[in-house]
């Protein structure tokens, strides 16, 4: 079995080559322990679901989220997932959040676009109209569609949370920060466009969880990377049955092999 | 090495058959009777492992293309559609998203065992040289494929590799041009890669049959390098072959799944996950693993052309390799010399691919500091260069001369001698 070993360790080499190639930002991101990191770990539903709001209430002024409509929240392994309503499109929770969304929509009969309340199809409206109207409100920087940022930025989830709890440090000596660039020990090149956007207490936590600062950054940072990656449980789950399955059938001609090679020397 | 067929259709039918479109014999004669050499070990089972990946890649591509749309504006949320929406569309697509790379895996390891045991020699040149066009077709397929999604590494790579054509005097400008259809990556580019990256699989399922028919003629190699001379050294096909290669595919897809389902984008690059935009050039653009030891000898020299020349060169040498190597014993298990320089070799392949990665400026480690006060020491240039310079040294030096230096321990008389030792039947002296 030699050749397991040199396979696991060729397998090791390739995993740890795809990760080496990450930018260099300023400081490492700080690792943090999640509930979903590690091969089995799961997404905390409540925190999904806290996420949202922050999202929602804070995030979404700038960032959009244009890879996902309001169904997906009610899809297996979201926020608002409810084993009652199979079909996301029923799910009471899910329906009400797109309603208070107005959706532009048409052309109607006569050639008219005109609003109506979102449904659970439609997708997230961008903030702004197109990238030329978010420069040009946020100073010539562009906010990123924050569908798939987790997937998106080496380091991941710990790379988000640290830059949203990044704002704290004070630049080296001699490294200007000119208004309205903030100082960000996380952000490459340690400038960033985007403000503070996290105040203690802003949100008001619909279970009453304290909304402290690093409590939102920690809720946003699970909820975008629900986002990001919304099979991961129902691939977790699957994955462990197909490992057992390919683990016995190995077993199975492994012995198989014995048995047909018992009486020839090779 | 198939002798007379051993097939006897059994009923009316088959014997019909058989007397219009001996399909069945072919089977029988090349999967089941076919005499193979009973000392195989399990880097044998590659062969095997890459044919099942072959179909696995064909069969996730068709699916994948039922959805992903060819279109700049459109590509990138293509794939995000087919992760999110399409019906076990993410699993599809990690699965054709890794199984390019175990694909590499798999073949790295098969052409390293031909290294290793001689596979490549007489009366099987002809048969390394159809993998070799493989691994060509291979490396130009997972090229096209990576620019599909369009994220920024696939666009910047794109950009990369097509400017290398660029670099060749006089007709570079209006061969890339004419690759490209336009004036830059875009997306008549896009709309090509895609029709070719459909094509290429097929092509390589094509010459697979012919890389197995040229294997079946002289038969399959073997650890000890000594030709099959007897019945006593052979086994049929099945049950022997079928079940060690059965079971070797599912190890290998265990640690397959392992990558789809726990961990299906540590080899991919966080980049692509962010859409291509011309405007913005990513901080370091980097192909994918397999094709990084390639990449650290194109930036080994520092003339665009030079540098293009080499790549090319590193893989063209491997079509004359058969003629190069000028030692008469085909399995380095019976090399004493150059099976070290094989090792040596697997290692700098290695160390290429990390400098491939790396920028070639930064250091490998430092030695000290230059006036300026600036670190100093040895970079992943220079260690680039020095890889690439054993890359070739050992094709064309190390080889051709080691068939006259080198005093080959003694071989065993026949493969059934090699595995049973003493109790073998002695051959009449
Ligand atoms: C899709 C890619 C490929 C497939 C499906 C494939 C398939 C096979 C199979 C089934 C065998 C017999 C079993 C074994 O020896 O493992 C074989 C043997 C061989 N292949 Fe490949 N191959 C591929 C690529 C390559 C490449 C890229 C090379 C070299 C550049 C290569 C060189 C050889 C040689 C030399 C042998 C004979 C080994 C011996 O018996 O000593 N193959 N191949």
């Amino acid at each position: 079995m030699t050749m397991l070993r040199i396979f696991a360790a060729a397998a090791a080499a390739i995993a740890i080559t795809g990760t080496a190639l990450a930018a260099d930002p300023a400081r490492k991101p700080e690792r943090h322990d999640w509930g979903f990191s590690g091969p089995f770990g799961m997404f905390d539903r409540a925190a999904l679901q806290r996420g949202f709001q922050v999202y929602q209430e804070v995030c979404a002024a700038c960032h959009g989220l244009r890879q996902l409509s309001f169904r997906h929240l009610g899809d297996d392994g979201g926020p608002f997932h409810d084993p009652a309503y199979p079909n996301p499109n029923d799910n009471p929770v899910v329906r009400y959040i797109a309603a208070r969304y107005m959706i532009e929509d048409g052309p109607d009969d006569v050639g008219d676009m005109f609003e109506r309340e979102g449904v659970p199809a439609d997708r997230f409206p961008s903030p702004y109209p197109n990238d030329a109207a978010a420069r040009a409100s946020n100073g010539g920087a562009l906010p990123p569609d924050l569908s798939v940022i987790v997937s998106a930025r080496a380091g991941g989830a710990d790379y988000i949370r640290s830059l949203l709890l990044g704002y704290d440090y004070d630049p080296p000596e001699g490294f200007s920060v000119e208004p309205p660039m903030r100082y960000n020990a996380y952000f490459p090149g340690e400038r960033i466009m985007m403000a503070n956007p996290l105040v203690e207490g802003m949100v008001t936590y619909a279970d009453g969880t304290e909304a402290s600062v690093e409590q939102m950054a920690n809720d946003v940072t699970e909820f975008l990377a629900w986002a990001s990656d919304p099979k991961l449980e129902q691939r977790r789950r699957i994955g462990g049955m197909t490992l057992i399955f390919l683990f016995v059938f190995a077993g199975l001609l492994w012995f198989s092999y014995k048995q047909v090679w018992r009486n020839v020397a090779h | 090495m198939s002798g007379p067929s051993t097939y006897e259709p059994k009923t009316p039918f088959t014997r019909w058959l058989d007397a219009r479109l001996p399909i069945v014999r072919l089977g029988w004669d090349s999967f089941v009777d076919f005499p193979t050499p009973r000392n195989l070990n399990y880097w044998w089972t590659f062969g095997g492992i890459l044919a099942v990946f072959l179909m696995i890649q064909i069969i996730t591509g068709i699916v994948l293309a039922m959805h992903y749309v060819p279109h700049v504006d459109y590509a990138f949320d293509s794939v995000e559609r087919i992760r999110r929406d399409v019906n076990y569309g993410w699993l599809i697509q990690a699965m054709h998203a890794n199984g390019a790379s175990f694909m590499f895996l798999a073949v790295y390891i098969h052409m390293f065992r031909g290294l290793y045991y001689g596979s490549y020699k007489q009366p099987r040149e002809l048969l390394w040289i159809l993998g070799v066009v493989i691994y060509i077709l291979m490396m130009a397929a997972a090229f096209m494929g990576y620019v599909l999604p369009w994220g920024q590494m696939s666009y910047w790579g794109a950009m990369v590799i097509t400017n290398l054509i660029g670099a060749l005097p006089l007709v570079g400008d209006a061969i890339r041009e004419w690759l490209w259809g336009g004036f830059s990556v875009g997306n008549a580019t896009l709309n090509r890669f895609f029709s070719l990256h459909y094509l290429i699989p097929f092509v390589i399922a094509g010459v697979v049959i012919l890389h197995i028919w040229a294997l079946h003629v002289p038969g399959n190699g073997n650890p000890d390098g000594v030709e099959v001379k007897g019945k006593g050294d052979t086994l049929p096909f099945h049950p022997y072959y079928t079940v060690k290669d059965a079971f070797a595919i599912v190890v290998f897809l265990i640690l397959f799944a392992g990558f789809v389902f726990f961990a299906p984008n540590v080899l991919g690059h966080a980049d692509n996950f962010i859409e291509a935009d011309p405007l913005i050039t990513p901080a370091h653009i980097v192909p994918e693993w397999y094709l990084l030891p390639f990449y650290a000898i194109l930036r080994a020299v520092p003339d665009k052309l030079g540098g293009v020349l080499l790549m090319f060169g590193a893989i063209g040498v491997l079509f004359v390799l058969p003629w190069l190597d000028t030692s008469k014993v085909r399995s380095m298990r019976y090399r004493p010399l150059a099976r070290w320089f094989f090792v040596f070799f697997v290692i700098i392949c290695l160390l290429l691919g990390w400098c491939g990665a790396e920028n070639p400026d930064d250091l490998v480690f430092k030695l000290g500091y230059d006036a300026a006060g600036n670190e100093t020491g040895f970079s992943f240039l220079w260690l680039a260069r020095i890889g690439t310079a054993y890359y070739f040294a050992y094709f064309l030096i190390i080889l051709p001369l080691l068939g006259f230096i080198e005093k080959p321990k003694e071989r065993p008389a026949s493969i059934e001698a090699a595995v049973l030792g003493d109790a073998a039947p002695k051959p009449a002296e």
